[in-house]
């Protein structure tokens, strides 16, 4: 497929999707491929939103620090996939999450930060 | 329970006193094990007035630089740093140390804690570290305590001082999911060796940067097993914990411990439970300027606690 074509199809799935997600699509360079679904969790005043999130196998999760202070996205659980370096302002991190499961995370800056990615 | 100033709520006028010290310091004399303590800055009245009351150790805390942060309210951290350093040369007789609770840097990066390894180093003095979350990301704090550790084989410290035991700790690593700051069973088997040689006569200083107290569980300024390290300090006559993290003013008293918490030299934080989360306070560069600069707060202390006072703003 020639980047033409895949930029028409990006921008057509982009337009069929909620706000939120198209507001994704456009702040993020992550997105990898066409046949990735972003679901976007917030980082501001210092609490995950939503704190917990229900998402379909092989979603690309996006946390973006709204914050004015750095968060660190940590998963809880060892050998957890999750695991962002320091989060300033308006930075993002993303992972694909293409098994099953309950991952659990925190911030590493803040501990009592945390939020929960379940993965179906 | 947390005892803000004089055992009062923090309003906005109790608050705008705190303020006043930010960007500033803290001036400690010690005399006859007691602790008392004076702002740094402005005037130093308050603090020729500690120096004088006995003529015990002195020294100098600050906390809370945050070299490397760039957003309002004060975008240049290394300039109320500079300011704070000034201070301190100022200061006559000179202290006998200084210590930093940590949050050197906002990020943890090497030239972040380079720029204020330069600005602390220009005191001349000999400066104490603990890190804060802040100095440890990404890397354990190896960059910092290559810059500012005291021992090689460990990253807290302890240290004798006119007549006093000073026990530099840190709870800022390994933090747990749903947890405070944490010290952990490794440093409180040492502190547990460590102050077991002093006899109960001796002050005890510990410094960390979070509060080895629960100031606001909702925001998580606390320390997990801060109980487990004050129960090994319970036989002391004296024993004073000084503290960064919530960049405000804040103390409290439970037996023989003296708690405070220090201001930042970069930017303050509101008062427990008084804004949607902890985030630095949004303030007119004007106010933050005139409270750097030109206010003057004076500390008077009584029956052992500390009571900060408002002075009049010179000209």
């Amino acid at each position: 497929m020639n980047n033409s074509w895949r930029f028409l199809l990006i921008f057509s799935v982009a337009l069929t999707m909620p706000t939120r997600l198209v507001a994704s699509e456009r702040e993020s360079s992550e997105v990898a491929s066409d046949t990735h679904i972003v679901q976007r969790i917030a980082i501001e005043n210092f609490t995950f939103v939503p704190a917990t999130l229900e998402v379909a196998v092989g979603t690309l999760v996006s946390w973006v620090n709204e914050d004015d202070v750095p968060h660190v996205v940590i998963g809880t659980d060892p050998g957890s996939p999750v695991k962002s370096g320091a989060l300033d302002t308006d930075d993002r991190y993303s992972v694909e999450l293409d098994h099953p499961g309950t991952y659990r995370y925190f911030c590493s800056l803040h501990p009592h930060m945390t939020g929960t990615v379940i993965v179906k | 329970m947390a005892h803000l100033n004089d055992d009062k709520q923090l309003d906005r006028r109790h608050f705008l006193k705190c303020m006043a010290w930010v960007g500033t310091g803290a001036v400690w004399t010690m005399s006859s094990g007691v602790l008392s303590g004076s702002p740094l800055g402005t005037s130093n009245r308050g603090a020729m007035a500690a120096h004088t009351h006995g003529g015990g150790l002195r020294f100098v805390q600050i906390s809370d630089s945050h070299i490397g942060f760039n957003k309002e309210p004060n975008p240049l951290p290394q300039a109320t740093l500079q300011s704070a350093m000034e201070r301190i040369r100022t200061l006559t007789p000179q202290p006998a140390f200084v210590i930093h609770t940590g949050d050197v840097s906002h990020l943890s990066k090497p030239d972040e804690l380079d720029t204020a390894a330069q600005i602390i180093g220009a005191v001349g003095n000999t400066v104490h570290f603990v890190p804060g979350e802040h100095d440890v990301i990404g890397d354990g704090g190896r960059a910092f305590f290559q810059r500012f550790g005291e021992q090689p084989d460990r990253k807290w410290y302890s240290f004798d001082a006119g007549g006093a035991h000073f026990i530099g700790l840190v709870n800022v690593l390994d933090l747990r999911p749903g947890g405070f700051g944490q010290l952990g069973a490794e440093q409180l088997a040492w502190l547990e060796q460590d102050v077991k040689a002093r006899t109960s006569s001796t002050p005890i200083v510990v410094f960390a940067h979070m509060p080895l107290w629960t100031v606001y569980s909702d925001w998580g300024w606390g320390t997990d097993d801060a109980p487990q390290a004050l129960g090994l300090l319970r036989g002391f006559g004296s024993v004073t914990v000084l503290n960064g993290h919530i960049h405000q003013v804040l103390q409290k008293v439970e037996g023989n411990i003296h708690f405070h918490t220090a201001r930042s030299t970069a930017y303050p934080q509101p008062a427990p439970g008084t804004a949607p989360s902890p985030g630095p306070l949004k303030v007119a560069a004007e106010v933050l300027h005139s409270l750097l600069g030109i206010s003057t707060v004076t500390q008077h202390v009584h029956d052992r606690k500390l009571a900060i006072v408002d002075d009049t703003l010179p000209s």
